[in-house]
């Protein structure tokens, strides 16, 4: 499989990533080079594999169910580009 | 008085106990070589200060009789570990100033053990890369270099602050991660030792997370005993990782020395791959051979499924980043780009802040997981996964101890020299270490060699899970075997 020019537009706003239309063709040759070297899974028979979904079979602790951390708003918002008040500032969201 | 930057960490700490110097000694030694060595480029953040500070009160709990196992001991801090206080950037722009109000788990265990942070160490942005190259502090220059040649090597990537700052004397161990080779390379490109222990032994909290079912911390040191002490404090369980192992850490140096008589190693014939360098090869039978005079049984496997786990990798890695990088959107700490909308701001900042690799990556990791090609890629990645780990179980069920192998295709590079025109060039690099990761497994890279421009090789150790002991004893046989790596003399200042 290999990606076309509106594709990269698409994938790059869904991961939220401003592109200029002249990084377009360069992206697309390097993700198309990528994804042609992952090309090669598709000779692996998988038939019956389960997928991995943790590499050390273990059970996960669960902790018991109450607070631990909190009160600490002041160093939450210490690294915040812009905040007021306890809050975190962003543009205008709904009209 | 002797150098104190060319000593060993145990040498350091039985000198230390033996009170032939104070940490604020060995402490200052270390900062004096830094600030000569910024040539370099190893550290990214020098806190001279806060390191005197920790010195003199490790001498100060000595002089109670307070030590602790790492009592004194001056180390570097790869930037991907949070430090309460300190500037932490994951070497990327859009990390900013982030000062966090943190520490992780593993950092404060070396603290509560005793040690000293002198600093915060170069990587590849977001430890994405194999040559320390893609860091927006721009690439560190190995202290190696090729006879007679002075063309500025790589020192690998991503802990190549790290490795760097360990080979050159810059420190007496470092913290590193590795998701796909990020310790275990550099360690090979720099005469360093360098383990990756298995997937939960060490505590990620407070880790910059990069591909989280991958990503484990680990230790560069001088030496196979260094590593072994450094990871005993590393490692143990934590309740703020959910992926943490809840078993008792071993006192890993008692291994170190341990007879390798009646262990069987095994050598996986899918390693030789074609084109390999003959230096590699021949290193790899020298190997071999040392293990075999140490009493070891070689034994030859098969691990038919090693050649897809580097394209399983670029799958997985890429997906569980673009997720996990999701949360550097401009509104809670680092980079902010105004926009005229929320999703305009988002899109200008993330576009700002990450460098060419990460993005790449995170456009391939969404690519991946989207809508339609989730069970063409990201479902069959997990499985060749299965199949990689269930190898490595075949071997071990058989009897194999360990399993022996090259740990990098190459020796350094240099600067510049590979991946400009094609990413999969740099990718290769880790053709050797990404099984590993893939399985959850530790891996060691001790120094076994020189090539034929005197730039160092390594070999890489495969132990079963939770038998980090077994890799400290067979790595100590080969060090005793090769002998040690020490970089060239200081000509960087």
């Amino acid at each position: 499989m290999s990606v076309d020019q509106a594709t990269v537009r698409r994938v790059a706003h869904l991961a939220r990533i401003a592109v200029t239309d002249a990084e377009v063709p360069h992206l697309q040759g390097e993700l198309n080079a990528i994804l042609a070297f992952v090309e090669q899974l598709a000779e692996v028979d998988v038939s019956g594999v389960e997928p991995m979904t943790s590499v050390t079979p273990m059970a996960m602790k669960a902790r018991e169910d109450k607070v631990t951390d909190g009160f600490i708003a002041d160093k939450v918002l210490a690294n915040a580009p812009a905040s007021d008040d306890g809050y975190y500032l962003v543009p205008k969201v709904v009209e | 008085m002797t150098d104190l930057t060319r000593l060993t960490l145990a040498e350091a700490r039985d000198a230390l106990a033996r009170k032939e110097f104070s940490a604020r000694e060995l402490t200052a030694a270390h900062l004096d070589a830094i600030a000569r060595a910024r040539a370099l480029n190893a550290y990214v953040l020098e806190t001279p200060e806060k390191a005197l500070a920790m010195a003199e009160a490790s001498d100060a709990r000595r002089a109670r009789g307070e030590a602790g196992p790492l009592e004194g001991i001056p180390l570097g801090v790869k930037d991907l570990f949070c430090t309460e206080g300190v500037r932490t950037t994951a070497c990327s722009k859009i990390l900013g100033e982030f000062v966090p109000p943190y520490e992780s788990t593993v950092t404060s265990q070396l603290w509560r053990d005793g040690a000293v942070m002198l600093g915060k160490l170069n990587n590849d942005e977001f430890a994405m890369g194999s040559s320390n190259e893609t860091s927006a502090f721009g690439p560190v220059v190995s202290p190696w270099r090729r006879q007679g040649s002075d063309t500025k090597l790589v020192p690998g990537g991503s802990s190549g602050g790290s490795a760097a700052a360990v080979a050159a004397g810059l420190c007496l161990g470092a913290t590193g991660t590795d998701t796909g080779g990020s310790i275990r390379q550099p360690a090979a490109f720099t005469g360093t030792v360098g383990i990756k222990p298995t997937y939960g032994r060490c505590s990620r909290w407070g880790i910059v997370a990069f591909a989280s079912s991958l990503d484990q911390a680990g230790p560069f040191a001088k030496t196979v005993r260094d590593a072994a002490i450094l990871l005993r404090s590393m490692a143990g369980h934590d309740p703020k990782d959910t992926t943490s192992v809840d078993r008792p850490v071993p006192d890993y140096e008692a291994a170190i020395g341990r007879p390798v008589k009646g262990l069987t190693i095994g050598i996986p014939k899918e390693y030789r791959i074609d084109g390999m360098a003959a230096e590699i090869d021949a290193l790899w039978q020298q190997g071999i051979a040392w293990l075999k005079e140490a009493g070891a049984t070689i034994v030859e496997i098969s691990l038919p499924h090693t050649k897809y786990a580097l394209p399983a990798y670029y799958i997985v890695a890429p997906a569980e980043a673009s997720s996990n990088l999701a949360r550097y959107d401009g509104v809670r700490y680092g980079l902010r780009v105004p926009g005229e909308s929320i999703g305009d701001m988002y899109e200008k900042t993330r576009a700002a802040g990450f460098g060419r690799e990460v993005r790449r990556r995170i456009m391939i990791g969404t690519y991946v997981l989207s809508a339609g090609y989730y069970d063409a890629y990201y479902l069959r990645a997990q499985k060749v996964r299965t199949l990689i780990k269930r190898d490595f179980e075949i071997a071990f069920d058989a009897g194999v101890d360990a399993v022996l192998t090259p740990a990098t295709p190459s020796a350094a590079f240099g600067i510049g020299e590979k991946g400009a025109a094609d990413p999969v060039e740099m990718y290769l690099n880790d053709v050797f270490t990404v099984t590993v990761n893939m399985a959850g497994l530790p891996g060691i890279a001790v120094p076994a060699g020189l090539d034929g421009q005197g730039l160092p090789l390594g070999l890489q150790l495969i132990g079963r899970p939770f038998d980090e002991e077994t890799l400290f004893a067979l790595g100590s046989a080969i060090e005793q075997a090769a002998g040690r790596f020490v970089a060239p003399e200081a000509w960087w200042g």
